[in-house]
């Protein structure tokens, strides 16, 4: 991959995952996250 | 022959027992919750810490990314987690891999288990097993979550609640040492889930992390980015003597000389401690202006 390429994928990837966690937080996801995370899983603990 | 040189490189390198330990404590920074048998339910919950580090961990300062986006995809609402794939390629894009060699809580802990002395084996002959984290990223992660719901259109998390052993190692033990309730309801999933950390921790001790190399979801998505990440290897030809003894120092079976962004390079350094010319180095930034640091 020449130079110039990978600049410009690092350059689109960095903006599209920007813009995937600004269009996350719009829908929403961030609450679902916190919503989660703030109660002890009880799959991860191997109970559900 | 050139002489090696006080890089930044090998400063970080040599000082990265260092900074794993930091990392682990600063993403389990709520120490006082282990004796208190509760999780922190503040609200940088919302946000991901870049290694495997189970959200239900008393400690835990952030959200697991591949615990979060499993929440996410397997509730009613969404199918797709923009918000955690946001997250991850920037992780990705920023530090590739280096990520599970520095800043992985449970990679730490495999790389403690492999210091105990026993007899060592290598994963050389084992290579095609590397394919199979992609598999579990994609089939336990991300599709079954989606596809496999119940009534309510709601998902259960697969990797987490089948595989993952950061679960029983973080959450489910410290919870269940202080906590009546906890204990009493821990049943064949925890049975299931002990079996896997025991074989795991066991695997740990004789296989170079066994875990990162052939079932790690996470470090399976953070290996898409080592070929474009800001920060890479990079060998100088005109320093290279030849010796091989970057290659006989890899413990993740790489050959730093012929592929220094392979997908398995977990950026540990342990190349750049071993090269006797400082030819070895890791590069930071885009493209052409990218710099040897």
């Amino acid at each position: 991959m020449s130079a110039w390429i990978k600049r410009v994928v690092q350059i689109v990837l960095l903006l599209s995952g920007v813009a995937f966690i600004l269009y996350g937080l719009i829908r929403g996801e961030a609450g679902v996250v916190l919503s989660k995370a703030t109660k002890i899983c009880l799959e991860c603990v191997g109970i559900g | 022959m050139d002489k090696k040189t006080n890089s930044l490189s090998s400063f970080i390198s040599r000082f990265r027992v260092l900074i794993q330990a930091v990392a682990t404590i600063v993403t389990n920074l709520h120490l006082p919750n282990f004796f208190k048998g509760e999780i922190h339910q503040g609200r940088t919950k919302m946000v991901c810490v870049p290694g495997l580090n189970c959200y239900s961990c008393p400690g835990a300062a952030g959200s697991c990314p591949i615990g979060a986006f499993q929440a996410v995809v397997g509730s009613s609402g969404f199918n797709f987690s923009y918000y955690i794939s946001g997250i991850l390629i920037l992780f990705g894009v920023l530090l590739g891999r280096f990520i599970c060699g520095f800043l992985c809580p449970f990679g730490w802990f495999q790389e403690l288990l492999y210091k105990i002395p026993t007899k060592k084996l290598s994963t050389k002959r084992f290579e095609a097993l590397r394919y199979l984290k992609y598999i579990i990223l994609l089939v336990m992660v991300v599709a079954l979550p989606v596809l496999v719901t119940n009534s309510l259109g709601m998902g259960d998390p697969w990797f987490c609640k089948y595989l993952c052993p950061q679960g029983i190692l973080e959450g489910a033990i410290p919870l269940a040492l202080v906590s009546d309730g906890i204990r009493s309801a821990l049943g064949a999933l925890f049975t299931w889930k002990a079996f896997l950390l025991g074989l795991v921790v066991l695997l740990s001790v004789v296989f170079y992390r066994s875990f990162c190399k052939w079932l790690c979801p996470l470090g399976a998505f953070y290996a898409l980015f080592n070929k474009i990440s800001l920060l890479e290897m990079n060998v100088n030809k005109g320093r290279c003597i030849s010796c091989g003894k970057c290659v006989r120092a890899c413990k993740m079976d790489v050959d730093v000389t012929k592929h220094p962004n392979h997908a398995e390079c977990i950026r540990c350094g342990m190349c750049i401690k071993a090269c006797p010319t400082d030819a070895v180095r890791f590069n930071y930034g885009f493209g052409k202006r990218r710099k040897s640091i």
